[in-house]
């Protein structure tokens, strides 16, 4: 395409695409978010995390912000289609309880990357969000900015099948988009990720991730085992439904005192749901998952999901109330 | 006298929401001003709304409710007094009136003289009152879907409440809704004025302050002005005008505070995927305008409508950003349709056992089966009565109706399927009867939506639709109340819209039984559109309820039959003759119940002679004869469908209505007589009963 006034203009002084994330954590670090590192399992997006998952439940407020790479495997397209990833970078925001200016705050964020909304449309468009496996759902916005769909932005009003008090906003910005956006690039593989400053040397998107992209959709589409897919997803089923059990009966227990309670594994178990939830979604993307199956398979990841949200609440509110009476 | 304002604002309310909420809001406020006697009489309540606030100004409202005073009775003068000391009862009822014993006063009444008290009340002040009632109607405005927000607290509401402003005038009115002071702060537009308050000096002076803010508060402004926009971008491309779309105008009313419209453009290259398409993405994804040449095709534009008003460096950078979005989507769109083609619609009829239809009946293959065999018997009753149509086509159309459910584009667009597969067929070099019948097959989409134009495509919408529904049926899935989450009662509009309006010789019991053999379902199903029919011919015809109530007592099978005998009726029922018969129908009508609720027996065969020597007076002889020659037209007429000319002659009787009811008593006490004529006159009701039920028209 050809660069147009417009396009040189915009890309000029544009972020990289880790200046981007740069920025973000800077802007969300001094309004006292904690910063995390991605989430070191297989997540289908930030939500997902237990930063998130886990964090919105019960009473205790927190501000945290990760850049989570997502995978949806059957979203790959072998690196062929100039919008469409296999894995994409989200990054993530949990406003525990949400300030009175968290819109404000936003668009301040969106400033703070360069975005000068004097020049641009700026719409809040109704978009509810949920997680059946994860028995999540909130009411909120598609940001949209000159028509592009560039944040989800949620109040999370339930979790784990359990209702939030205090309830929670969630951000997640799509990097990538808004990285092609700022650098006014058609292919998300063009973004420049990094920039030598010297030699003002580019690294793309492409040369960092096209190879992943390719080789992943070759493993999700053509060679991942469905036999052996659904053998490890049995296992870590099995696995997991054991330790909810036990936690149940723990949690519950009026002998076991306050510290084997807090020592029990619940995040382990939480890996162990998230492990099925990966499979699923290969599997789904193998075309190994019949329509009619398909909500079963749902139906055992919340089991999953939703029996470690209840525990973890649980285990939060037994711990912090005789931590307070020891 | 003063002007009040109520201004609520939230966060973005979604768009498809705030209508309603405005008026809502309007209704409760004057609902209550009402209700507390606030209201002057030349008061005005006008709304206002954006995504950001809802909004009521109240012109000409009282500052203060005016004082009342009541008369209270209270025992007898006697009992109260004695000797002129106060006893018990008069000191008990003055306190109850809340005045001195002194105070009361004597009341003489009819039954004597009475102790009473004049109760003076202050009227409260309306800010007061305001404050006190107004939270509670803000917070019971209904959302199709809310949400908590404060830690703890137990109010939802469509999104936070983040600021209100409310004054009496230049006063603030102290209320506090969901944790927020009511103050004169209002907030501007979120880009073009920033985050400094909008301060409001007066109520009157609502809409002027918050335009310097760059809000727009009045809905039919912003419309109008949205309207005026989109039709000065489109002047910039000659001969061209944009798609007329009220429902997306009102969508992006209500997604905009300041709106204004910029025209963009796009590749014509993608003009060559079908126009169905572009327009979906453009409309449902995008929610821009699509434009059209002089030619009536799309032309390569498209209209945004933005919520900013943008330099020419703005505007440029918006235009490029919403351009590339949409190229981008067409893009998707385009991959997909040539991905598409690699997989034909003859080679998917397999891979719908892989998509659900419903969990306890089948896949869509299965679904297929069912639809080719009701559409095989649909055809062959067609086909009798001689209809020509090309029958290998409407098989290929039925058995492909549903592969499109597995195309990638109709993945993305689920809005467009049926449309699609149309398009593929037509691509694939099925024959346009096939590619015509399924491109229409979920048309009417809505009671004011067109059928299908073929009778290929009429058959397959028919079967499609009256499969689900017995199907449905048959695993109790029918609709109840306001619970119809199969979307069953629009399927049955579509059946009965359909045999209405196709000229197909079918009535409703052929496309039932088209279905299969009797079954219990049927019979619901029949009953079931039944209700449909009269729900046609109420509300989409718009018959009086009384001349569908009328006719559907003589039948519905035959729909397009009920429609003309609907017509005849609706053009002669306010002749003075026809009102008269159907007032003396409804009296026979009420005789006749009344007499076999006490047990009468008689039978109605009086024409067998038996009771024709039993008739004694000259009326009732002559109302025989006048009816024998009445019923004969009647019949012949109607034989030839000429309803008009039938219910005029059935007006003929009334002369000798009339007279039997003037000179004959029916309940004679003799039983004999007493039967004969009530067999008479109830085979005269029911002898012409076969138009309609003249006895249902209201006459009163």
């Amino acid at each position: 395409m050809p660069s147009t006034p417009v396009a040189s203009s915009l890309s000029s002084s544009a972020l990289t695409f880790q200046e981007l994330l740069f920025r973000l954590q800077n802007f969300w670090a001094e309004r006292g978010c904690v910063l995390q590192q991605p989430y070191d399992v297989e997540v289908g997006a930030g939500t997902m995390a237990p930063e998130t998952f886990l964090r919105v439940l019960g009473p205790k407020p927190y501000r945290v912000g990760y850049a989570q790479p997502s995978r949806r495997p059957a979203d790959g397209r072998y690196g062929e289609n100039p919008k469409r990833l296999f894995k994409h970078t989200q990054f993530q925001l949990i406003l525990k309880p949400p300030p009175v200016n968290v819109q404000e705050l936003y668009l301040e964020s969106l400033e703070a990357i360069g975005i000068d909304l004097g020049k641009h449309d700026l719409k809040f468009e109704e978009d509810n969000w949920e997680w059946p496996a994860g028995g999540a759902w909130g009411v909120g916005w598609q940001v949209m900015l000159d028509g592009l769909e560039i944040t989800q932005f949620t109040y999370f009003q339930q979790c784990g099948g359990m209702d939030l008090d205090p309830i929670c906003a969630e951000l997640t910005y799509g990097l990538e988009r808004i990285a092609a956006f700022l650098q006014d690039v058609d292919s998300i593989y063009d973004i420049v990720w990094a920039r030598d400053l010297e030699t003002g040397a580019a690294v793309t998107y492409g040369e960092v991730r096209l190879a992943e992209e390719l080789q992943f959709s070759v493993y999700n589409f053509e060679v991942a085992d469905v036999a052996k897919l659904w053998e490890h997803f049995n296992l870590y089923e099995a696995e997991a439904k054991t330790l909810i059990d036990q936690a149940d009966a723990l949690l519950h227990s009026e002998t076991a005192g306050a510290a084997e309670k807090k020592r029990f594994p619940l995040l382990a178990t939480y890996e162990l749901a998230l492990k099925c939830s990966n499979l699923f979604n290969l599997l789904d993307a193998r075309g190994a998952i019949s329509v009619t199956e398909r909500v079963g398979v749902i139906g055992r990841i919340r089991a999953l999901t939703v029996g470690v949200a209840k525990a973890y609440a649980l285990q939060q509110s037994e711990t912090a109330s005789s931590s307070l009476t020891a | 006298m003063a002007d009040f304002l109520l201004e609520i604002g939230l966060e973005e309310v979604p768009a498809r929401m705030i209508a309603g909420a405005e008026a809502e809001l309007g209704r409760r406020v004057k609902d209550l001003l009402t209700r507390e006697r606030l209201l002057s009489t030349e008061a005005k309540l006008t709304t206002y709304s954006t995504p950001r606030r809802l909004a009521v100004l109240a012109a000409g409202v009282l500052t203060s409710q005016e004082d009342t005073e009541e008369k209270l009775t209270g025992p007898s003068w006697k009992i109260a007094f004695k000797d002129g000391a106060p006893t018990a009862a008069a000191v008990a009822f003055a306190r109850k009136a809340g005045v001195e014993v002194s105070a009361l006063e004597k009341v003489a009444t009819a039954k004597g003289e009475y102790v009473g008290a004049t109760v003076k009340r202050a009227g409260r002040a309306t800010a007061e009152l305001l404050a006190a009632e107004l939270p509670r109607e803000v917070l019971s405005l209904y959302w199709a879907k809310n949400m908590y927000w404060r830690a703890g607290k137990p109010e939802r509401f469509v999104r936070p409440v983040r600021w209100v402003v409310a004054l009496l005038d230049a006063a603030i009115v102290p209320l506090e809704i969901a944790g927020i002071r009511a103050g004169n702060a209002s907030r501007g537009h979120r880009v073009l004025h920033g985050e400094t308050p909008v301060v409001v000096d007066a109520a009157k002076s609502y809409t002027d302050t918050l335009r310097a803010g760059k809000v727009v508060v009045d809905v039919a402004e912003r419309r109008q002005s949205i309207r005026k926009a989109l039709d000065k971008a489109t002047r910039t491309v000659p001969g061209a005008r944009w798609r007329e779309d009220a429902a997306l105008v009102e969508t992006v009313v209500h997604l905009t505070e300041w709106p204004t419209v910029i025209l963009g453009d796009f590749e014509s290259e993608y003009l060559a995927l079908p126009e169905e398409v572009l327009v979906t993405v453009m409309r449902d994804h995008q929610k821009y305008f699509a434009v059209e040449g002089a030619d009536g095709k799309l032309a390569p534009h498209f209209l945004a409508v933005l919520n900013t008003e943008a330099d020419e460096e703005g505007a440029a950078i918006i235009r490029h950003g919403n351009a590339g979005v949409l190229r981008s989507r067409f893009k998707d769109a385009q991959f997909f349709w040539n991905f598409d083609q690699k997989t034909p619609l003859v080679d998917r009829v397999e891979s719908l056992k892989a998509v659900t239809f419903q969990k306890e009946l089948g896949s869509y293959y299965w679904k297929t089966e069912q639809d080719l065999a009701v559409a095989g018997k649909l055809a062959a009753t067609v086909k009798a009565a001689c209809v020509a149509f090309d029958e290998a086509a409407l098989r290929k159309a039925v058995e492909l109706a549903k592969t499109d459910l597995t195309a990638e584009l109709v993945k993305e667009f689920t809005e467009l399927q049926g449309i699609i597969g149309g398009l593929y067929a037509r691509a694939q070099g099925l024959g346009e009867t096939v590619a015509k019948a399924i491109y229409d097959q979920y048309t009417p989409a809505s009671t004011e939506d067109a059928i299908p134009q073929t009778v290929e495509g009429q058959l397959l919408g028919l079967a499609d639709r009256i499969q689900t529904i017995t199907a449905m049926f048959g695993i109790g899935a029918a609709p109840t109340g306001s619970k119809d989450p199969f979307a069953l009662r629009r399927a049955a509009n579509a059946v009965v819209k359909i045999v209405a309006e196709s000229g197909l010789p079918l009535t409703i019991g052929d496309v039932i039984t088209a279905t299969g053999p009797s079954t219990p379902e049927q019979a619901e199903t029949f009953l079931f559109l039944a209700e449909r029919i009269g729900f046609y011919l109420k509300d989409v015809r718009g018959f009086a309820y009384d001349v569908v109530n009328a006719v559907m007592a003589a039948g519905y099978d035959d729909v397009r039959d009920a429609i003309a005998r609907a017509e005849a009726l609706t053009n002669v029922r306010d002749s003075e003759d026809f009102l008269a018969i159907s007032a003396a129908f409804k009296r026979i009508k009420n005789i006749v119940r009344q007499a076999e609720e006490k047990g009468e027996v008689f039978s109605v065969t009086w024409k067998d002679g038996k009771f024709y020597g039993e008739l004694v007076q000259p009326e009732e002889k002559a109302l025989i004869k006048a009816f024998d020659e009445v019923e004969g037209k009647v019949s012949e007429l109607r034989a030839k469908r000429d309803y008009r000319a039938a219910l005029e002659t059935v007006a003929t009787l009334r002369p000798a209505v009339d007279a039997f009811f003037e000179k004959v008593m029916v309940m004679s006490p003799d039983p004999e007589l007493r039967k004969a004529r009530l067999g008479m006159i109830r085979q005269v009701r029911e002898g012409l009963a076969g138009i309609a039920d003249f006895s249902e028209i209201v006459t009163g």
